[in-house]
């Protein structure tokens, strides 16, 4: 009936599972409650869960990603805290149990944070830019997002019942065979992302098309701002490389499941293939989370200097030629394989080449505050932290991908600081920037500005203390994923890693005190006219938030930075222009089917994870049956009248007039 | 979203190029794209993503396409007369949907029903001959855990036959579609991302009938 389930997966013996598992429980029980007693469900349920709006998906995309940076911070200190002690010690957590923490702590960080951070902040903000009023498909957006969550939710109830992968965050074989992995944990990883991944597929499909297909009149490629290159590049990679990865883990859940021998020892299997496979996807994944950051940096360094991008061409023939290259450097993470010497010279020949374009775009950016009016809000503090930060990490990348250096520094904790040297120092400082910038546009008032300078520096700060030793370690030969050690050299080094963990908790610690104390003065923060940062693009020409309808017309683009251009004009002449006329806007009707399609992907998921096999024919059949109902709806579009239009963008513009005569009695 | 109008079918476009529906096709200057060309288009990515994937299982079985281990290889066990048959009725179905679409555009549901059905029955003739392949191979012994060869060739096979299976039940409820609500723009929409599905499916059963089949057998 339960497979198998049973209550021996509850982890009663453990003490430090246990405990998470039930704060988790507690935590979002309690969350439950207070949105039920409050009486939010239906307004949460009508106006979220159910919305098929690109910004409220955006932010909910967000949400998830801040959540599980928290999960995947926690799993990080008790990782710091474990080697900390653990010198000539076993430390408080088992090897059993480290080797999980690990494991999640990776898949986490990048398919749950990252992913959808960059996906959020790419939905919310690509259709502004482009001066439309949707995505191309709205409710498949929603689905999108809701496997996400599925993939998610997931992983962390491998919390409570049973356990979860050992093998690391890709799950090499042979050890994620079955015979070396018999329990349920590489299930848990495995089925989380076959799920997250059509939802990610789905999005990608989803932005290109509407970077390709939907923009404002007059906006041409060569007027997009760089973001929307970024995630066009970024994007497309995903439609490329998201399906290597789902026929990847796929093959592995026959190996599993059904006994096929793709990677296993005997019978013929080839487990250096899967490392083949799963790189050629892995590598594109870190240029799909760091592309949309480049193009954050791209937005904020412009807008916060007061001047167009420095070399906008050479900066979309630089993302082009990385969308294209990232795909021509797979083997560089086995070099050791033993491919032989001229395959190795290539590969790593590549992976230097890529160093070229991603120097053109630091130079750019260098070059577009040279001479500009520097302000030194949050966003632009990241920014410069990221600028330092990631030409170190690029360096240590260059040096790495030299294959005689490989050899010694495979594996080592020289490799790990270096991708979180990347990683931390461009992915997610340029999703935090991005988060500070875009947050007033979401919801109409700007986030606290010291709070948010004090996060910022205590995170770039936590970030060299703990990663600068890792490097120094990895050099000196610690290998990655250490339960314990007994080399006295290392241990000065490891605790001063585990000090910068501490100072990143700091930082953590002012981020969630700056929404908090954010919200609680929004009036003192707020802003009326929509342009808080004095920005360039076409999302600050809306009300914050934006109306569901996004504009009240169309924008006629003429030229590259169209909403400069009109502010420009609109300050010269003192005057706004001409009051457009207004028209009754069709939009899509919010629908269930993203969230029921999830419910039911979780319950087969979990269901494929326990063997309960009647039960994921349930949840198939469910699923099925969700999009029939879909397919059969008549009305799939409501009419927002002229008069509510005319309202809310009379309303934005007697702002923006009161803004303008404010710098009119300033001048 | 503000659409232009798209024009009915069979006007404005007399040789269905697909390019003139509409006032813009969405390469820049003229606003968003109609949405019949956003679906499509759509799609199409869609189904660019979907070969990637069997281009992945390529991969994998031309690297284990020698890891027979001391079990039987391609030569020993295709039959290329069953395989001709299967890729007769794949390629006569494709071609009675694309009798489909020309039903739908002329609005005729009578010749939608039958192409449809046509299409049907020479899919599910497809899948059983596959399964029939399958089943000797798993009775012979040779089922997909004998050796890496055949998990490879079992799944690269096994997953085109999942989305021949998968486009029947979309057929059908195309047809149920079509019955319910008649030949409506969202459902014509619909029923192109269908046609296009089918078709692509034929394009991988050419590689698939090449590269696994003929040169199985004779390379």
């Amino acid at each position: 009936m339960l497979g198998k389930l049973s209550w021996e997966a509850i982890p009663f013996d453990q003490p430090i599972p246990l405990f998470a598992a039930s704060a988790v429980i507690l935590i979002a029980l309690g969350v439950l409650i207070y949105v039920g007693v409050k009486g939010w469900l239906p307004y949460l349920w009508r106006e979220w869960i159910t919305s098929v709006d690109h910004k409220r998906i955006g932010v909910m995309y967000t949400f998830l990603a801040m959540i599980m940076l928290l999960r995947g911070s926690v799993d990080a200190a008790m990782m710091r805290s474990q080697q900390a002690v653990a010198f000539h010690a076993p430390g408080y957590l088992p090897p059993d149990h480290y080797d999980q923490i690990f494991s999640a702590h990776g898949t986490i960080m990048i398919f749950f944070v990252g992913m959808p951070f960059v996906i959020g902040l790419a939905n919310f903000v690509v259709p502004l830019q482009l001066g439309v009023r949707d995505v191309a498909f709205p409710t498949l957006n929603s689905v999108g997002f809701w496997l996400t969550a599925t993939g998610a939710l997931l992983v962390n109830l491998s919390l409570i019942f049973g356990e979860f992968a050992r093998t690391g965050w890709l799950p090499f074989p042979p050890l994620s065979e079955a015979t070396y992995s018999p329990g349920v944990g590489v299930d848990y990883y495995l089925w989380s992302l076959e799920i997250s991944g059509l939802g990610t597929l789905v999005a990608g499909i989803n932005l290109v098309t509407t970077i390709l297909k939907v923009r404002a009149p007059g906006m041409t490629y060569m007027r997009m701002t760089i973001f929307c290159w970024t995630v066009l590049a970024s994007n497309l990679l995903i439609i490329a490389a998201f399906p290597v990865l789902t026929a990847t883990l796929a093959m592995l859940l026959l190996d599993r499941y059904l006994g096929f021998h793709f990677f296993t020892n005997e019978a013929g299997g080839n487990m250096m293939m899967f490392m083949n496979l799963i790189w050629v996807w892995g590598h594109p994944e870190v240029y799909i989370l760091v592309l949309p950051a480049f193009g954050i940096y791209s937005e904020v360094v412009s807008t916060f200097s007061g001047k167009p991008l420095f070399g906008y061409r050479s900066m979309v023939v630089a993302t082009m030629a990385i969308c294209l290259i990232s795909f021509m450097v797979w083997l560089h993470h086995f070099f050791t394989m033993g491919a032989g010497g001229d395959v190795n010279a290539i590969f790593g020949i590549a992976s230097s080449i890529i160093a070229v374009p991603t120097g053109v775009k630091i130079y750019n950016w260098l070059f577009t505050m040279y001479g500009g009016r520097i302000r030194y809000a949050t966003p632009m503090i990241w920014s410069v932290g990221f600028m330092i930060t990631f030409a170190i990490g690029g360096l240590t990348g260059v040096l790495l991908a030299v294959p005689p250096a490989d050899f010694v520094l495979h594996n080592s904790l020289f490799l790990v600081a270096h991708f979180h040297n990347v990683i931390i120092g461009a992915v997610v400082f340029g999703a935090f920037a991005g988060y500070t910038y875009w947050f007033p546009k979401a919801f109409g008032f700007k986030l606290h500005e010291g709070l948010g300078r004090l996060a910022a520096i205590f995170w770039i700060a936590g970030f060299y203390v703990t990663f600068i030793p890792l490097y120094i370690v990895g050099l000196m030969g610690m290998t990655r994923r250490m339960q314990h050690y007994d080399v006295a050299d290392w241990r000065p080094w490891v605790l001063i890693a585990g000090i910068g963990g501490v100072l990143t908790a700091i930082g953590i610690g002012f981020q969630v005190a700056q929404l908090a104390v954010s919200i609680r003065r929004r009036e003192q923060l707020r802003d009326d006219t929509g342009d808080p940062w004095d920005g360039r693009s076409l999302e600050w020409a809306t009300p914050s938030p934006p109306p569901a309808f996004n504009f009240a017309v169309l924008p006629n683009v003429t030229g590259e930075e169209p909403y400069w251009g009109v502010k420009q004009r609109a300050r010269e002449r003192m005057a706004l222009s001409e009051e457009p006329n207004y028209e009754a806007i069709e939009m899509p009707r919010n629908s269930p089917t993203g969230f029921v399609c999830a419910f039911f992907a979780t319950l087969m998921g979990f269901a494929l994870i326990w063997h309960i096999w009647w039960l994921v024919i349930a949840g198939a059949v469910g699923a099925y049956a969700t999009f029939v109902v879909f397919a059969w709806r008549d009305r799939d579009e409501y009419l927002i009248p002229a008069e509510t239009v005319a309202r809310i963008d009379r309303a934005n513009r007697q702002a923006r007039r009161e803004a303008l005569n404010r710098l009119r009695r300033d001048q | 979203m503000t659409h232009v109008a798209a024009a009915p079918a069979g006007r404005r476009d007399p040789y269905a190029l697909g390019h003139g529906e509409g006032a813009a096709a969405g390469h820049g200057a003229g606003g968003p794209a109609s949405k019949r060309i956003i679906v499509g288009y759509g799609f199409w990515i869609f189904l660019l993503s979907d070969i990637v994937m069997f281009s992945a299982l390529f991969a994998t079985y031309a690297v284990l396409v020698d890891r027979t281990a001391g079990g039987p290889s391609g030569k020993d066990l295709f039959d290329l007369g069953s395989a001709a048959a299967e890729t007769g009725f794949l390629l006569a179905s494709s071609f009675i949907c694309g009798l489909a679409s020309l039903a739908a555009a002329v609005r005729s549901k009578r010749w939608f029903y039958i192409a449809m059905a046509a299409t049907c029955i020479l899919g599910l003739g497809f899948l059983a001959l596959e399964i029939d392949e399958f089943a000797k191979f798993i009775i012979e012994g040779n089922g997909p855990t004998r050796s890496a060869f055949l998990s490879a060739f079992f799944t690269l096979v096994g997953c085109h036959g999942l989305h021949v299976s998968g486009g029947i039940l979309w057929l059908l409820t195309m047809i149920a579609q079509v019955f319910a609500k008649g030949f409506r723009a969202d459902i014509m929409r619909r029923f192109l991302c269908f046609a296009l599905f089918w078709h692509a499916l034929d394009i991988i059963w050419v590689g698939l009938f090449t590269i696994v089949y003929l040169m199985g057998v004779y390379v």
